[in-house]
């Protein structure tokens, strides 16, 4: 029996092109059997342990219902959303800029080498208590401690980005006088477009990771807040229903839009 | 007025253009004393051997290199002027239609001319298409199109059929000088190819290899209907490269 469906859907054809649909319907159901898996294994490793230190999947779930049911849930993770999507705007346009600029300006690549080493080096912790001793417990003090964290990994690869622009293109964009808007536009965003979704992808996991660590030091508001909570009164149940919570909203924001945006910045590609 | 101004011919001179050194490589002499005027609605040809300086010229010509001594007078025509590159040059996030269309300012009359000028290069089928989803020989129709839609008044072209097929670069010469009867432009084309030369070229500049200065400067006589005759171009093409 499983000869026969094997040759049939192993045709080159068939391998080669199946339907974008068909492909992504595919993926899903490779995830969700792994997931299961994943689920299932947990539930027996719990069983067998019996400790009030790992619940079963289905009491953790209990809890999350228990948390979305008392709004905690969802008030905590939009508080946690806010900051990551503040922090991830300002991160991304701060550490763009300084990436373009390094990337075409020699000198000043040379000079600022050194502060982005030390940056990219600094732990996130030291950021972050120096943040909330310098400016105190606020928010604007904990997204600026997240930007500072995310800011020199953007601009090392726009900079990657900015170094390889094309110097062809420019002089046709010279030659036919786009001008400096048009030039921008249509001949160098484009070009570092593949360089920012790269950087967004990689920034929006950062960044909501140490939105988390932030909130648990000095917020009092958040999944990172709930977490610290958690861990004062050891229950393991209600830091992995937020944990597990919180990856489902990032694989959302993942799926639903940054991965049709890199899509849509790359179809020209052959 | 503007038939003053097209009447007044290009004076290029170059005195010299030095490369400077790279790591171990000394400085460099690409072009010493190229002296020329080109007049109004010719054809120039600058031909030569690979590495005689040939495009460094023509960066100069068109402004793009700054860094030489000597001068460029383009006259009133030089805001009128476009250079069709070696490579296509075409914006590969834009398709043929929009790379086009790019060039002219928003709101131009032109616009309207777009469909026309994209029949006229064969590319019709393709005017929706992504640069890089078509062979070179049409990326260079649509660098051709882009050149010609903005009716420059000087054209300059650098090898722009280099390393096609026969067929291609045939029909490519034919469309050029097809599009350039239609609008007549002084048009600077540097080519390595004697035959291409002398079939589309009124006046041939060789440069000297290794000398890097003008070597010979030659009037074509052929008829139109010469520079359909293999023969002809043959026997032109012995006459002036004999020297």
């Amino acid at each position: 029996m499983a000869p026969i469906s094997t040759r049939i859907s192993s045709t080159p054809r068939l391998m080669a092109a199946p339907s974008g649909f068909t492909a992504s319907l595919e993926r899903l159901a490779w995830m969700a059997g792994s997931l299961f898996a994943l689920a299932v294994f947990w539930q027996i490793i719990a069983v067998y342990a019996d400790s009030r230190y790992l619940p079963t999947p289905l009491a953790v779930f209990d809890v999350l219902l228990r948390e979305g049911a008392n709004g905690n849930l969802w008030k905590d993770t939009s508080a946690t959303l806010a900051r990551v999507a503040v922090a991830f705007v300002v991160s991304m346009f701060i550490g763009a800029t300084i990436g373009i600029f390094l990337g075409r300006y020699r000198t000043a690549d040379k000079f600022f080498d050194a502060w982005l080493i030390l940056f990219l080096n600094l732990p996130a912790l030291v950021t972050i208590t120096l943040c909330y001793i310098w400016f105190g417990l606020t928010d604007a003090a904990a997204i600026t401690a997240v930007a500072l964290n995310k800011i020199p990994n953007v601009a090392v690869n726009m900079r990657e980005g900015a170094r390889s622009l094309s110097k062809d293109l420019d002089e046709m964009a010279v030659i036919y006088k786009f001008g400096w808007w048009k030039t921008l536009r249509h001949v160098t965003l484009p070009q570092l477009a593949p360089f920012f979704a790269a950087a967004a992808r990689s920034g929006l996991s950062l960044v909501w990771k140490i939105v988390l660590v932030v909130e648990a030091f000095g917020r009092s508001s958040g999944v990172g807040y709930r977490l610290s909570i958690a861990f004062q009164e050891f229950d393991v149940s209600t830091i992995l229903a937020y944990a597990l919570a919180f990856i489902l909203v990032v694989q959302i924001i993942e799926f639903a839009v940054l991965q049709p945006l890199q899509e849509r910045v790359t179809a020209w590609r052959r | 007025m503007n038939g003053v101004n097209r009447s007044l011919p290009i004076r290029v001179d170059v005195r010299s253009k030095v490369f400077p050194a790279v790591g171990d490589r000394p400085p460099q002499l690409v072009l010493k004393d190229v002296a020329f005027e080109v007049a109004p609605r010719s054809f120039l040809v600058i031909t030569g051997p690979s590495g005689c300086g040939k495009s460094t010229l023509l960066n100069i010509i068109a402004g793009l290199d700054t860094d030489f001594s000597g001068s460029v007078d383009l006259g009133p025509a030089k805001d009128k002027l476009t250079f069709i590159f070696q490579s296509p040059r075409l914006l590969p996030w834009r398709t043929v239609y929009e790379n086009i269309a790019l060039v002219l300012p928003e709101g131009d009359p032109r616009h309207a001319q777009i469909p026309d000028m994209i029949e006229r290069v064969g590319l019709r089928d393709a005017m929706n298409a992504y640069p890089e989803r078509l062979s070179l020989g049409m990326q260079r129709r649509a660098s051709l199109a882009r050149g010609f839609i903005v009716e420059p008044q000087i054209l300059l072209m650098d090898e722009p059929f280099v390393s096609l097929d026969d067929p291609t670069a045939i029909s490519l010469r034919a469309l050029l000088t097809e599009l350039w009867h239609r609008h007549p432009t002084t048009v600077i084309f540097v080519t390595h190819d004697r035959a291409e030369a002398i079939q589309l070229g009124t006046r041939i500049l060789r440069l000297a290899p290794g000398k890097a200065s003008v070597a010979q400067d030659v009037t074509i006589n052929l008829t139109e209907a010469q520079r359909h005759d293999q023969a002809a171009i043959l026997a032109e093409q012995n006459r002036i490269f004999a020297a």
